[in-house]
């Protein structure tokens, strides 16, 4: 046989970069397609469990759920009102001040729902809870595999799923529904007095009766679903790198990683999602 | 030989069982027939790395074997629904070994008090009695408040046993309780082991069965107890007693 292009390889042995390529994206589709039916095979066990066990071991699983409302949310107060008030200053102040150079005050109220209640609100909480507890639960729920603990809930006749997993995923739609609705709040705020301070002339009483007009009963019901998406998502990916493959503890921080770069591509993809109900309503 | 009280069968039984290693397929004993009555007590031994630890984690329950059937208490694990394996679960207790892997942000009595707050709804008075029991039967109640994962490792040991305890179970499995520990405390857990298997106070006078694995029989030696080897992809059980000392 010829050798091709005088790389001493036949053309059967030539690997032609257009079929890496293929091969590299079909791999990655298959791996894709496994990770979303095990993501959702997890999702619905974890759903399951929780519907079936509702009532048992609520002296063990209530306390988990407040430890998880505690770490995913009131501990991050501070944090979310940092970053409200750098986004109320930065974005809304900026914002403001733009629409009234073009005498467009009247629209404040209708552009702050848009940006920050349905968009940037949601998912600025989701990413903040993601950094801060979703990479720790990889982390714990990693480890505690590695380490035979759940192999120690199991011989003790406790459902992983339920002690584990549960109380990460209401523990997370509770926290992520109420950091973003502080989140909000302060941003809202604080996007105000920054435009006061530039000398906008938007009385208080009239950003405030903007905001109202510009929000429907529909903002209040999607947001708390989006929320909830949210926490779910990021607790289910979380707790599924950590607990449904066999870990060892060297592979804790490659599942950490897998774990952050597939929670950011879902809260995406839902809040698209999302957009496209906005856009029916 | 007593048998289950409850049903007349064992309360343990494998039938033509194969039983592989974690995380592969590597068979470590394969076609066992085995049958622990009720009130026995079997030391499983073997050399390190010849699958104690896996075949003890499919006898109990914990890992399905590739082919066969294991019974607890008559009852074919594999045809059991998630409840009835939860309901089992409760009747078995489990030390691991190198640790009696603790959850290590728990305090000792958390960790004792954990399978009786998920399992029963007592009263905290009546959980607290019976943790302080237990911790007093093996010694550990100066280390109540302490986390498991503060203490020596052969105190961990100890805190596993006392967690495995917790729910009264009927039937216990060790792996390895011996292996690592000092003269001292090797008799300690040989006089408390035997003491369960006689019955005491802690059981209610009922007698326990065990399964304990060993790498060296001659640390048992001078208890009453059966014993098997397992040994190139085999199980083979033994007699009684002095008998298993004198397995190589």
């Amino acid at each position: 046989m010829e050798s091709v292009s005088g790389t001493g390889l036949s053309e059967t042995e030539t690997v032609w970069p257009q079929r890496t390529y293929f091969r590299r994206t079909g791999r990655m589709l298959i791996r894709m397609k496994e990770d979303v039916g095990g993501m959702g095979a997890f999702l619905i066990i974890t759903l399951s469990v929780a519907l079936a066990k509702i009532n048992k071991a609520k002296a063990v699983v209530w306390p988990l759920i407040f430890n998880q409302v505690q770490r995913a949310g009131i501990d991050l107060l501070p944090m979310v009102a940092f970053l409200a008030v750098a986004l109320g200053s930065v974005v809304i102040g900026q914002t403001v001040f733009l629409l009234h150079q073009y005498g467009a005050e009247n629209y404040a109220g209708m552009v702050m729902v848009t940006v920050v209640v349905r968009e940037l609100g949601p998912i600025l909480a989701a990413l903040l809870v993601l950094a801060r507890v979703g990479t720790a639960n990889v982390v714990e729920l990693g480890t505690a595999r590695a380490m035979g603990e759940v192999d120690a809930l199991e011989a003790l006749g406790i459902d992983p799923i339920h002690f584990l997993v549960v109380p990460r995923v209401i523990g997370l739609a509770l926290s992520i529904f109420s950091l973003t609705v502080y989140l909000i709040m302060i941003a809202l705020l604080s996007g105000y007095l920054f435009a006061f301070i530039e000398g906008v002339p938007l009385l208080p009483g009239d950003y405030f009766r903007q905001l109202a007009g510009a929000l429907l009963w529909q903002d209040f019901a999607l947001l708390a679903l989006k929320t909830f998406c949210f926490g779910t998502l990021i607790a289910i990916v979380t707790c599924y790198e950590g607990l449904a493959a066999p870990l060892r503890l060297e592979d804790v921080s490659r599942a950490t990683t897998s774990a952050v770069g597939k929670c950011v591509v879902g809260v995406v993809l839902l809040d698209a999602l999302f957009i496209v109900v906005y856009l029916m309503l | 030989m007593e048998q289950n009280s409850q049903s007349g069968a064992p309360m343990v039984e494998a039938i033509d069982a194969s039983i592989t290693r974690q995380r592969s397929l590597d068979i470590i004993a394969s076609n066992v027939d085995w049958r622990v009555d009720s009130g026995d007590f079997w030391v499983v031994g073997g050399r390190q790395g010849c699958g104690k630890t896996a075949f003890l984690f499919a006898i109990a329950g914990l890992r399905r074997p590739v082919a066969g059937v294991i019974r607890h208490f008559g009852e074919d694990l594999s045809t059991l629904t998630e409840p009835d394996l939860l309901r089992q679960r409760a009747r078995v207790g489990f030390v691991f070994k190198g640790g009696g892997r603790m959850f290590t942000e728990l305090t000792v009595a958390e960790n004792v008090a954990l399978p009786l707050r998920y399992h029963r709804e007592w009263t905290d008075e009546q959980t607290g009695e019976r943790v302080q029991a237990i911790l007093a039967a093996t010694e550990l109640a100066e280390e109540a408040e302490s986390t498991a994962q503060g203490l020596a490792w052969a105190r961990q040991q100890r805190v596993g046993l006392a967690r495995a305890l917790a729910l009264n179970p009927e039937l216990l499995f060790l792996d390895e309780p011996l292996s690592g520990l000092e003269p001292r405390d090797r008799k300690w857990w040989r006089r408390i082991l035997n003491t369960l298997r006689e019955g005491t106070p802690l059981t209610g006078g009922r007698r326990t069965t065990m399964i304990a694995t060993t790498n060296d029989f001659g640390y048992w030696a001078g208890d009453s107890h059966r014993c098997g080897l397992l040994q190139d992809g085999r199980w083979q059980p033994y007699g009684e007693g002095k008998e298993c000392s004198e397995i190589t």
